[in-house]
């Protein structure tokens, strides 16, 4: 079994309607549980926008604390969802599924292997 | 004794390196060692074959030869703590060996993990030339006019995600296998295409690239007999590559379908793409590559050209897999049955400004409708877009023969 990331990248810009977030966040729920109930479910989250974002980092022996994000796009990582797979095509099948409940890009990627 | 060149031996291992290949990554569960395995058989072959004479089965001793070869490997490994080797070594130990370790389904395997849609196209098509049709690095390279190290660095990194990502060796289950399979035949139909009419580089035909695509087409047929798809795609490249010869002139200059010498078509790959589609049309599950076989199956025909049914099957491919390159091609059709009034009015409402053969199209329907000055345009246009130095000559000279 591997760890596999599904990130959610949300667009910049204003969400979608109370009434659609509503619906996404129903279908959200109804995957995660199905999710656990398979035994793939490790984690899963929802970020705040990044500009409440703060970045730490080593300058000359000091930790600089400034605003963040750490890098602006027209994307940014808005929540996801780590599973448990036995293989690439496992992980894709949950992929699809968060995909469609989102329904915004998907990006599956292996953690590294701990042997 | 028979006199065993080396040349002889490369080409028994060219043509049993996808077997061997696929028995093996299944057996050691990771493509590099396999790959080294049957390296190292081929070693072990040049020092013994000549002296010992060709074994009774070559891809029998290469499998199993690759097989010790790569057990004696790991356990070397493994005893200095290198924790791949064991993990490997303990992979092979549990992966059952019947016979020869010969599984008919491993290449089916092969082809599925090399066709995976989560690797780029361009990655797809170079593992599947070098797994399953034992090019090298270097063949694949000169075939795509990239350099070598570009070509090994694709490789390397594509194996690489095939390991890392978990891409697993198997064929797909039943729900996902129509798309999974449409991939493959996609990637092999890209590899006869690149072969056909290659996009850039001064020559038409790049005879290799083609003939792999149909070995692997045949190969395809063998493993999966009962997919229609899989046989439209063999008898559609054997129909078009029947016309190789007479394809180019001598000069290397591009022959047009109509004014192609007849004689110089290969009737037995007409012959055995013609009994293909017969038998797809007998088996009634059409589909895209099947319908494209049958409208190569009529041009192979006599003359007069049957453009009605043509056109009949272009609309069938249309309804089934619509896009604005199979509406280029029936509005062609559409020029020999309505003329090329109708069908010029069905290309001016094609988005292909991109793409040279719409240009070449559009500038062939004005020059026969006498709009000369608009044809030339055209044939501007297309030969701007055309990456292939023998078809931007053919449009040159089509250009030249107009009045203005």
């Amino acid at each position: 079994m591997k760890h596999y990331l599904l990130s959610v990248y949300q667009p910049e810009g204003t969400p979608p309607a109370p009434e659609v977030l509503n619906q996404i966040m129903q279908d959200l729920d109804q995957l995660n549980r199905e999710m656990r109930s398979a035994g793939v479910w490790v984690f899963s989250g929802g970020l705040n926008h990044p500009n409440t974002a703060t970045v730490l980092r080593l300058d000359g022996g000091e930790i600089l604390t400034t605003d963040g994000p750490f890098a602006e796009g027209k994307e940014y990582l808005g929540g996801f969802t780590i599973i448990n797979a036995a293989d690439l095509d496992a992980a894709l099948v949950w992929g699809r599924k968060l995909a469609q409940a989102v329904p915004l890009p998907i990006e599956v990627r292996p953690f590294a292997d701990v042997r | 004794m028979r006199d065993l060149p080396a040349s002889e031996i490369t080409r028994i291992f060219r043509a049993e390196y996808g077997r061997a290949v696929a028995v093996l990554v299944r057996v050691l569960g990771d493509i590099d060692l396999a790959e080294e395995a049957v390296q190292d058989a081929f070693t072990a072959a040049v020092e013994r074959w000549p002296a010992a004479g060709l074994p009774p089965s070559p891809a029998g001793w290469i499998i199993t030869t690759a097989r010790n070869r790569a057990i004696d490997r790991l356990r070397r490994e493994a005893s200095r703590d290198d924790r791949h080797a064991q993990a490997a070594l303990l992979h092979t130990s549990s992966a059952p060996i019947e016979g020869e370790g010969v599984v008919p389904d491993d290449r089916l395997r092969l082809i599925f993990t090399c066709c995976h849609p989560a690797l780029s196209i361009s990655a797809q098509v170079a593992l599947t030339l070098r797994l399953l049709g034992g090019l090298s690095t270097a063949e694949i390279a000169h075939a795509f006019l990239v350099p070598e190290p570009t070509m090994a660095q694709r490789l390397v990194r594509a194996k690489g995600k095939i390991r890392d990502a978990g891409i697993p060796y198997r064929v797909p289950s039943e729900a996902e296998l129509p798309d999974r399979l449409h991939a493959v035949l996609a990637v092999v139909y890209l590899i006869f295409n690149e072969g056909y009419a290659a996009s850039s580089g001064d020559h038409l035909v790049r005879e290799d690239l083609s003939a792999e695509a149909i070995r692997l087409g045949r190969l395809l047929t063998e493993l999966m007999p009962d997919e229609p798809e899989v046989r439209g795609l063999l008898a559609l490249m054997l129909l078009v590559d029947s016309r190789r010869a007479a394809r180019t002139s001598p000069d290397g200059a591009l022959v047009l379908l109509a004014d192609q010498d007849r004689a110089q078509w290969d009737d037995e790959l007409i012959e055995e793409g013609r009994a293909i589609v017969r038998d797809c049309l007998r088996r009634d599950q059409p589909g895209p590559y099947q319908i494209q076989a049958a409208i190569n199956a009529v041009h192979s025909e006599g003359r007069p050209t049957d453009w009605v049914q043509i056109k009949q099957l272009y609309d069938q491919l249309l309804g089934m897999a619509p896009s604005p390159i199979v509406a280029l091609h029936r509005a062609v059709a559409v020029a020999e049955v309505d003329g090329p009034m109708t069908a010029l009015a069905l290309v001016d409402e094609l988005d292909l400004g991109q793409h040279h053969v719409f240009h070449a199209v559009r500038a062939d329907l004005l020059r026969r409708l006498g709009r000369d000055a608009e044809a030339a345009a055209a044939y501007e246009a297309a030969i701007d877009r055309a990456g292939n130095a023998s078809e931007r000559d053919f449009l040159r000279r089509r250009r030249a023969a107009l009045s203005i």
